[in-house]
């Protein structure tokens, strides 16, 4: 990282705070449009819930529809959380500082809006409590711990505890900052006691900093399993052509980075230019995670590719019309030509360009595609696959989704802006804690005749520093 | 009688005519709401059992052939493993069960299923009052949002083994109060229901002549490895190398 912007702590916490502390003009009606639009889903939710799901465009043998992509689509939105502040804090990548809060508060609310829809579409809704809850003690039934069902509940429900507590850990300090400075009386005390009686002492800092650091270890097998256990969803099924495939797992956990750390870099543009946070999310955070994400895209790209080549290897004719029905029978060839193109054919190529990665605009809109492409890469595995091009014709099926569940999956998308903009509200969005260690360790050291700027964690030779700012 | 029951069906693809009697019983025997035109347009349709037709040979030269399908009541049932809360199991009778009550409709067994022989309930059923009286007391009314299918017509199944029980007598083979309704239905004796474990029933005998070398039985979709206990006899005929279906 070239630029280096030494800020004092007063700055950095009147900047972080304040739009905490005051509420900015598009805020209102920003949330009430959003509000608006959950509310909607809410009732679309009850009126499919009263009439049945005779309401949504599900048919037999098309049973799962949008809902269903939209899960998977959600789940892998939630890795953003674990890739940016569990592995990079791990990894110890400076960049990461100013980005993990909005990447794992995204994960939790994300995380919300993907369980919102199986739940939803469950038959009778009114009963998945014997399903989720691994016990029922009325019948003495345990549920069927082969189905991947039941360890989907597990793995997101580990996932969405896992997050809540690690944004919870890390937020610590910055409510005891806002406990201290709220001016009403009220609020003062709402963050008292939210702030767990943080007070700055060396043993609370060391506590936090180890429970911060234990668990994004603890939680890293997660990454690995919630969605592979999404991918077996739909793996483990002999009958679906394009399912059964033993790729599936790996398959779906790198496009769920894919899309997720695409999301958090759209997130960060978001904050430069709502929050103006121009001095903390800088052109070289961008730069680091469109260099991440060109790995990322790639490695994805392999696997989007190797599952075509293990499919195609079979010759199977169900396998092979499957495949002419994604790629280029009405409506879902267009669709795959779109989603190649935004999630792979436009992005990458231009993230080679360092102009583009350093440019706020320009990552924004293709993160956005990338995000586009990739909810349609989840509709044409989960749709196409469900019509069916078997041997038995008769039974070959169709779908359109119905303006309830288009409703509804609008609603997941504005129930996480909403959720992000109530977050952004009551807590910082943006650690203060974490770019002021940042900043603190931040040296000017010498190598041969240049000046370079490094992150110093140990104490070196003093001669190694130019100066100290 | 043996002591162990495998229920098993014949279906004899040379024998159907397509009549749809077989589907016209399930539905009164198994209290399966009318199909009104609209349920085909949704695609939403319940069949247990359903006749599929297919188009065999080129305009003039065109035949119509017919298969019946229901649930096969596979041994390895690519739907029973997915049910998050055991609605759909195996019994100890060779026969895919559903048990309605713990079903909470999340549809991943109709998604596993090859055959597509799972009905969803996507509307609360409605009969019309004039036929309110006619549903079968044995059976449940299935309620929206759950699954159902072909159950080899259970209720008739237990009923026939514990009257025989009661009065001691031997299950007999072919017995008319234990078929299922479409095979008491079927007038031209393509459906043929029995007890595969019995090596003296007419389905055992059927099933050992057909899946002989060059006999004409096979399963359908056989390499899924579902080991299904429905058995299909192919068409005779010189016109007909394969069932139409593959």
């Amino acid at each position: 990282m070239q630029e280096h912007t030494q800020l004092s702590h007063k700055q950095i916490n009147e900047d972080l705070l304040k739009d905490v502390l005051t509420v900015p003009k598009w805020w209102l009606p920003a949330v009430s449009f959003l509000g608006l639009v959950v509310l909607t889903g809410l009732g679309a939710f009850f009126f499919m819930m009263y009439h049945g799901l005779g309401v949504t465009g599900l048919n037999r043998p098309v049973m799962w529809g949008v809902f269903i992509a939209n899960f998977v689509f959600w789940i892998g939105i939630s890795h953003a959380g674990i890739m940016i502040s569990a592995i990079l804090r791990l990894t110890q990548a400076e960049w990461r500082r100013p980005i993990t809060r909005a990447a794992e508060v995204m994960t939790v609310f994300s995380l919300i809006a993907a369980l919102h829809t199986p739940l939803m579409h469950v038959g009778r809704p009114w009963r998945v409590l014997y399903w989720i809850f691994p016990y029922d003690f009325s019948r003495g039934i345990w549920p069927n711990v082969r189905s991947p069902f039941v360890w989907d509940p597990s793995a997101v429900g580990t996932y969405l505890i896992a997050s809540s507590l690690f944004v919870f850990v890390c937020l610590l300090p910055d409510i005891a900052i806002l406990r201290d400075r709220a001016k009403k009386p009220i609020v003062k005390k709402i963050y008292a006691q939210m702030a767990l009686g943080f007070r700055g002492t060396p043993r609370q800092w060391k506590l936090q900093i180890l429970a911060g650091i234990l668990l994004s270890a603890l939680v890293l097998p997660v990454f690995v399993s919630v969605h592979s256990i999404v991918s077996w969803d739909f793996a483990v099924l002999i009958g679906v052509e394009g399912w059964h495939s033993t790729i599936f797992a790996p398959y779906f956990i790198i496009g769920a980075i894919h899309s997720g750390v695409s999301a958090v870099a759209m997130l960060m543009a978001l904050s430069v230019w709502l929050y103006g946070l121009d001095k903390y999310i800088k052109p070289d955070h961008f730069d680091a995670i469109a260099r991440l994400l060109i790995v990322v895209a790639t490695t994805w790209f392999f696997f989007f590719f190797l599952e075509w080549v293990y499919a195609l290897y079979t010759l199977a004719p169900p396998e092979i019309a499957l495949r002419e029905l994604q790629a280029f029978q009405w409506p879902y060839g267009p669709l795959f030509a779109i989603f190649i193109i935004t999630s792979f054919v436009i992005p990458v190529p231009l993230w080679l360009f360092k102009r583009v990665r350093r440019s706020v605009v320009w990552m924004f809109w293709t993160t956005v595609l990338v995000n586009i492409g990739m909810w349609l890469e989840r509709f044409l595995i989960v749709i196409p696959g469900l019509i069916r091009r078997t041997h038995m014709t008769f039974d070959w099926g169709t779908y359109h989704p119905s303006i309830v569940e288009i409703l509804i999956v609008v609603e997941t998308f504005a129930f996480v802006c909403l959720g992000m903009l109530l977050f952004a509200k009551v807590l910082p969005l943006i650690p203060l804690f974490d770019v002021k260690e940042g900043m603190v360790n931040r040296r000017l050291i010498k190598v041969g005749r240049r000046v370079i700027p490094a992150t110093i964690r140990e104490g070196l030779p003093h001669h190694y520093y130019e100066k100290k700012q | 009688m043996v002591d162990s029951n495998k229920w098993g069906m014949v279906v004899d693809i040379d024998r159907c005519t397509g009549c749809q009697g077989c589907v016209v019983a399930c539905q009164s025997e198994n209290n399966i709401p009318i199909n009104l035109e609209e349920h085909f347009n949704q695609r939403r349709a319940i069949q247990w059992i359903r006749i599929e037709r297919y188009w065999e040979g080129e305009y003039p030269d065109v035949k119509a052939r017919f298969i019946p399908i229901m649930c096969q009541h596979c041994g390895s049932a690519p739907c029973e493993p997915v049910c998050p809360v055991y609605a759909t199991y195996h019994n100890n009778e060779g026969l895919n069960v559903q048990v309605y009550n713990r079903c909470i409709g999340t549809r991943f067994c109709a998604n596993g299923c090859p055959y597509h022989v799972r009905f969803f309930n996507f509307w609360e059923p409605e009969w019309p009052e004039s036929l309110k009286n006619q549903l079968n007391p044995d059976v449940t009314v299935r309620s929206r949002g759950i699954m159902e299918k072909c159950s080899f017509c259970v209720q008739r199944i237990q009923r026939s083994t514990r009257e025989s029980e009661r009065d001691n007598e031997i299950l007999e083979d072919g017995d008319r109060g234990l078929n299922p309704a479409c095979v008491n239905a079927c007038a031209s004796n393509s459906l043929i229901f029995g007890n595969f474990n019995d090596p003296d029933s007419t389905v055992s005998k059927m099933k050992e002549d057909a899946m002989q070398e060059g006999g004409r039985g096979y399963r359908l979709m056989e390499n899924l490895g579902t080991d299904t206990n429905v058995i299909y006899l192919r068409k005779v005929g010189e016109s007909v190398v394969e069932a139409p279906h593959g």
